[in-house]
């Protein structure tokens, strides 16, 4: 909201420092989101008369002009579209500095010289319009200066973000209550004149409320005689700065009003109103109504229209007005409307027809029920012609007021941390309206004025306190945690688990769990998806139930940047439907996902990472061949803790990589950190290590490809016995003489007893075990 | 014997001489001081002489003997030395020439940032809670005070899923359902942060991703005051962001919190002067606060006369922004190694 602090001035004396105004209205909650200075850098700038204009040579879009500032013509050079011979217009000649330090020099525009500048209203800060020239309405001498000239005053232009819970602060007069009680200076609304004919607004209109509910205070003021013209140069200069543009008289004091009072009040020409009256009602299923803007809306029953008298809407109530009964030059009868709506109903229809206005933005906030009578009456001080009939039609169901607020001094330093006294309370909450009673024991009545719909708990009050007091006056102290401040085993081995991923070189990646339809189909998953209603972009709308989708992504497109030899893993969320019932919430689980591509990629880059991140995490787990959705068939195996399946660890499908772009293996892992990490601190015990030699026993088995080294593995492991120490695969060979479909699996043993040297025959009693328990369990020959 | 003596140190001294390498030398020495040796002959000859010229010979003798032995270990020290500096040598090895081994990985930014900040809370005494990404719209919205059609919704662009009840579900567009589900299951006093993952519907762009991670705070004890809450932030971001780095309060408007305040620190660019980045004003602003609404706490069955609390969130995005210089946000979803690795 722009508020300019001349208009601000007219209820209390800011005589401060405008840049101390802002910080105050910071301090407040009405943020500063910029400061305009208006008039400053005009004082170079002239009235000027345009005396020709004519095509440039070498240029379609500017034109040459002579124009004279009571010295002799000078050529100007100007591109506005709307320049013409005879008009007054304002001239930055050569030398002037304009707004934000643009110097205005001789300089030649493809070839002809220029002595100045013609300039906009956006140019000069006094306006928005920057669409051509600013055409001057009134004579004025030429050469004089434009600020003379126009009666510009220097003026500060705030723009302020208002909360969502400062409806009072939607207006010139709201901004200076909340900023003059700040700084204790008087505050007053000038009560507007009454200026009434011999009419009676009885006589000349009618109205009727069907739906209360939606639209509890409706009034209507009539006045007759009036001449639609401009405006006065205060209320349309005051108007351009609060960045409206003027439109009309009639338009403008209705504009004028919502933005000095907050007050909406919608102008309906008298004679265009079938029936001379209003009727306010829901709207029927199905009925349309064109507004102002030329749309045609449809409606629906919760949204409240304004009819004429035989029932036909004339606009949507606090939203906008419809086009049959708009002032026009015409018009000379004017009934103005001036009512309460609902807010809750006003944000529901403004949101499902998508239309937001000046007045919606702020019925949808709570305006104030018993700020009607004045902002009428202002609006026909400010129209200022005219004869007002006497009387309001006023349909209103006025509730009863309020309880008071019971507020506790002692409650609020509690929450405040402050140490007010009773009397604080009181000198803090006055000036901004609210209505204290001292009833004793540090307790307080608070009426809340009818403009604060906001504040009607203790804890409201005791935010306004707090806000005019200070916030920044309040002392600051740290509480003391009675805890000691901990990550819990889960999170303390998620970042272990992280770590050891980096040291094993593979870099985190973090994506966004929105996925374009097809990603997870692409990445292999048949299952059911879970999406997004209503999502902004297509490729954020549908939940991923994989990591893989987001790290072949992730991989592909690095590997467009020429990085196709990325390890990267992502610790994040999956999002399932589960098998059975539906929950209240999908099947939302956490995983990590590791994929390695290109160069030392591939399934079995996957295991060795796989073991480093088993081992980092104390987690023994065993593999078990078998494949899963969008995983290499033959190149995947399970990983198992005890029965339980945590994992994957393998390769991707080379379909599934090549859909998503990607060239070459690519080594995958993804495991559940449910099952994975622990939710209890393990401590491992120690086992002392052995200070005997120990022995170790070299064994080459030749198998079928069929049966897994991990079960060879586990058969050496079972008959070894206690003296195990240490079992490793060293090598795996495979040559013609082996025969196809065989290889050779050699294992190296290393014996150890705690408590004595091992004897030659400890030894060969345990090769001959092992070599009796591979042999016979899998068909295995020792290879000599 | 004497010339004989003579000669033969002569020649036994030149033989050691000869020697290159320690494995002559040995050999040299065998053959002049060993027991074929010549002056191992003039040794024999010793015992037939007479007493006296036995014992004036056998000095002379010794002496050779003595000099011979002390020639042969200098001789081998030499040898060692110059055997040892020429393997040495030949074992030169360029260590700028080495091909690089196995690379480590790199933890995202948005890790290392969380991380950071999770340390600092817990520092202060801090639990580190998580709950669910998809939520429901009681936990992120109706618990919160935020009732159906409550306008400040509108300002979330919450992305709702198709699961359950039309708008019972959606991506949580902040952490706070965190702190509902943290007061329904444990009793105050409590401490606790809720970093995660949110959620809105923004078109992104250089400050804003669908996706993005916050931080929120909740204190829940008896006595909490709005000082309590400044001055936690304030201790924060003096911790994360230096020394010289301060919080300032300003009201605002959150239905989950009152009183209620955005906070700004200080420009980290500009140290305060007021520069582009801060537009002038010397801060720059980081999240939202409050003292958690007494409907809040009723919300979860926490007596809000005996208890009072104070909660805050932030973007860890924005403050690794802040801190590293980043201009587009976009960058953290985009996976690209040369961004990654940089951290």
């Amino acid at each position: 909201m722009r508020v300019p602090l001349s208009w601000l001035r007219d209820f209390a004396p800011f005589d401060l420092d405008p840049i101390a105004l802002g910080e105050t209205f910071d301090d407040l909650g009405m943020v500063v989101e910029g400061i305009d200075r208006i008039g400053e850098g005009l004082g170079d700038v002239v009235v000027a008369r345009v005396l020709d204009v004519r095509a440039h040579p070498k240029a379609d879009r500017v034109r040459i002009t002579e124009v004279d500032i009571g010295a002799g013509p000078l050529q100007v050079v100007c591109g506005a579209p709307n320049v013409a011979a005879g008009q007054l217009v304002a001239l930055a000649p050569v030398g002037a500095v304009l707004p934000g330090d643009f110097e205005i020099g001789r300089r030649k525009v493809r070839g002809e010289w220029s002595e100045g500048m013609i300039c906009s209203a956006r140019e000069l800060g006094l306006g928005e319009d920057a669409d051509g020239i600013m055409v001057l309405e009134r004579d004025f001498e030429l050469g004089s200066p434009l600020t003379a000239a126009l009666g510009i005053e220097a003026d500060v232009v705030y723009d302020l973000a208002i909360e969502g819970n400062r409806p009072d602060a939607n207006c010139v007069v709201g901004v200076a209550r909340d900023a003059a009680a700040r700084l204790r200076l008087p505050f007053a609304i000038p009560a507007p004149t009454g200026r009434t004919g011999t009419a009676v607004v009885a006589e000349l209109a009618t109205i009727a409320v069907e739906c209360p509910d939606l639209c509890p205070r409706f009034t209507a003021r009539v006045v007759n005689g009036v001449t639609v013209g401009p405006s006065s140069a205060l209320v349309a200069g005051r108007l351009t700065r609060a960045g409206m543009r003027p439109i009309s008289n009639v338009v403008d004091a209705s504009n004028y009003v919502m933005l000095e009072l907050g007050q909406p009040t919608h102008p309906y020409d008298l004679d265009l109103l079938p029936g001379r009256g209003l009727l306010v009602r829901r709207a029927d299923p199905g009925e349309t109504l064109v507004t102002l803007d030329g749309v045609e809306r449809p409606l629906s029953a919760d949204d409240c229209v304004i009819c004429d008298a035989t029932g036909t809407p004339v606009g949507l109530g606090g939203i906008m007005g419809g086009a049959s009964s708009e002032i026009s030059p015409s018009t000379t009868s004017v009934l103005l409307e001036a009512a309460y709506f609902d807010p809750m109903s006003i944000a529901r229809s403004s949101k499902r027809l998508n239309l937001r206005s000046e007045a919606s933005a702020r019925f949808e906030r709570g305006c104030d029920p018993e700020g009607i009578d004045r902002a009428s009456s202002r609006f026909f001080e400010i129209l200022g012609l005219g004869e007002v009939a006497a009387g309001t039609l006023d349909v209103w169901q006025r509730p009863a007021p309020s309880p008071p607020v019971r507020v506790r001094t002692g409650r609020v330093n509690a929450l405040l941390g402050t140490g007010l006294a009773d009397d604080d309370v009181c000198s803090l909450l006055a000036p901004i309206g609210f209505m204290v009673t001292p009833v004793g024991d540090g307790l307080h009545d608070v009426v809340p004025p009818s403009f604060r719909p906001d504040a009607t708990t203790e804890i409201d009050l005791v935010e306004e306190i707090g806000r005019h007091h200070g916030f920044s006056r309040i002392p600051r102290t740290v509480p003391d945690s009675p805890h000691v401040g901990h990550l819990t085993p889960y999170q303390k081995a998620r970042r272990r688990l992280r770590d050891v991923l980096v040291g094993a070189g593979v870099s985190e990646a973090v994506s966004s769990p929105l996925l374009a339809p097809g990603d997870n189909e692409r990445a292999g998953w048949a299952g059911a998806l879970i999406e997004a209603v209503d999502p902004l972009a297509r490729e954020e709308s549908v939940l991923r139930a994989s990591l893989l989708p987001s790290l072949l992504k992730a991989v592909a497109r690095n590997a467009s940047y020429r990085s196709p030899d990325v390890a990267l893993f992502e610790i994040g969320k999956v999002f399932r439907v589960p098998a059975g019932k539906r929950g209240d919430l999908p099947d939302e689980r956490e995983l990590v996902g590791v994929a390695l591509a290109g160069a030392g990629g591939g399934a079995a880059a996957a295991k060795q990472v796989l073991d480093v991140v088993l081992d980092g995490l104390r987690r023994p787990a065993t593999l078990d061949a078998s494949t899963a959705s969008g995983l290499h068939p033959t190149r995947t195996a399970r990983v198992l803790v005890g029965t339980e399946v945590i994992g994957h660890v393998g390769e991707v499908d080379p379909d599934v990589s090549a859909a998503f772009g990607i060239d070459g293996r690519v080594g995958w892992i993804e495991l559940d950190l449910a099952d994975l990490l622990p939710t209890e601190n393990a401590y491992p015990r120690a086992v002392a290590v052995g200070r005997h030699p120990s022995s170790d026993i070299d064994l080459a088995f030749v198998v079928d490809d069929e049966v897994p080294a991990a079960a060879v593995a586990a058969s050496v492991r079972a008959a070894a016995g206690d003296l195990l120490e240490d079992l490793r695969l060293f090598d795996v060979y495979r040559n013609e003489r082996l025969g196809a479909g065989r290889r050779s699996l050699a294992l190296r043993l290393r014996l150890q007893a705690p408590d004595r040297t091992l004897t030659e025959a400890d030894v060969a009693d345990v090769r001959r075990r092992c070599i009796d328990a591979v042999s016979e369990a899998h068909q295995a020959e020792l290879r000599t | 014997m004497v010339d004989d003596l003579e000669h033969v140190e002569k020649q036994a001294g030149m033989r050691l001489d000869a020697a290159s390498t320690v494995e002559e030398l040995r050999a040299a020495e065998t053959e002049v001081l060993g027991k074929r040796s010549a002056l191992a002959g003039l040794h024999a000859r010793l015992g037939a002489l007479a007493p006296e010229e036995r014992k004036a010979q056998g000095q002379l003798l010794n002496g050779a003997r003595t000099r011979l032995s002390e020639l042969a270990a200098e001789r081998a020290a030499e040898l060692r030395a110059s055997e040892r500096a020429a393997r040495l040598e030949a074992e030169r090895l360029d260590l700028t020439e080495v091909l690089p081994g196995p690379r480590r990985g790199h933890l995202n930014l948005v890790t290392q940032t969380r991380d950071e900040l999770e340390d600092v809370f817990v520092g202060m005494g801090y639990t580190v809670s998580e709950g669910p990404e998809a939520e429901t719209d009681w936990h992120s919205f109706e618990a919160l005070n935020f009732p159906k059609g409550h306008p400040a919704r509108s300002g979330f662009d919450t992305l709702y899923l198709d699961w359950g009840d039309p708008e019972s579900t959606l991506l949580r567009p902040h952490t706070s359902p965190v702190q509902i589900r943290v007061m329904q299951s444990q009793p105050p006093p409590i401490y606790s942060i809720m970093p995660g993952k949110v959620y809105r519907k923004d078109t992104p762009d250089a400050r804003h991703t669908a996706s993005f991670n916050q931080i929120e705070g909740l204190v829940v004890d008896k006595g909490i005051t709005f000082g309590d809450l400044a001055g936690t932030i304030e201790a924060f971001t003096g911790a994360y962001f230096g020394a010289g780095i301060h919080a300032r309060l300003r009201p605002a408007y959150f239905p989950f919190t009152e009183p209620s305040a955005e906070f700004e620190i200080t420009c980290a660019i500009c140290a305060g002067a007021g520069c582009r980045t801060c537009s002038g004003t010397g801060w720059i602003e980081l999240g939202g606060c409050g003292m958690v609404h007494p409907n809040v706490l009723a919300a979860v069955g926490i007596d809000a006369e005996a208890w009072s609390g104070f909660a805050f969130g932030f973007g860890i995005d924005r403050c690794a922004q802040m801190r590293h210089g980043i201009s587009d946000m976009r960058i953290l979803l985009d996976n690209d190694i040369r961004f990654i690795s940089q951290f």
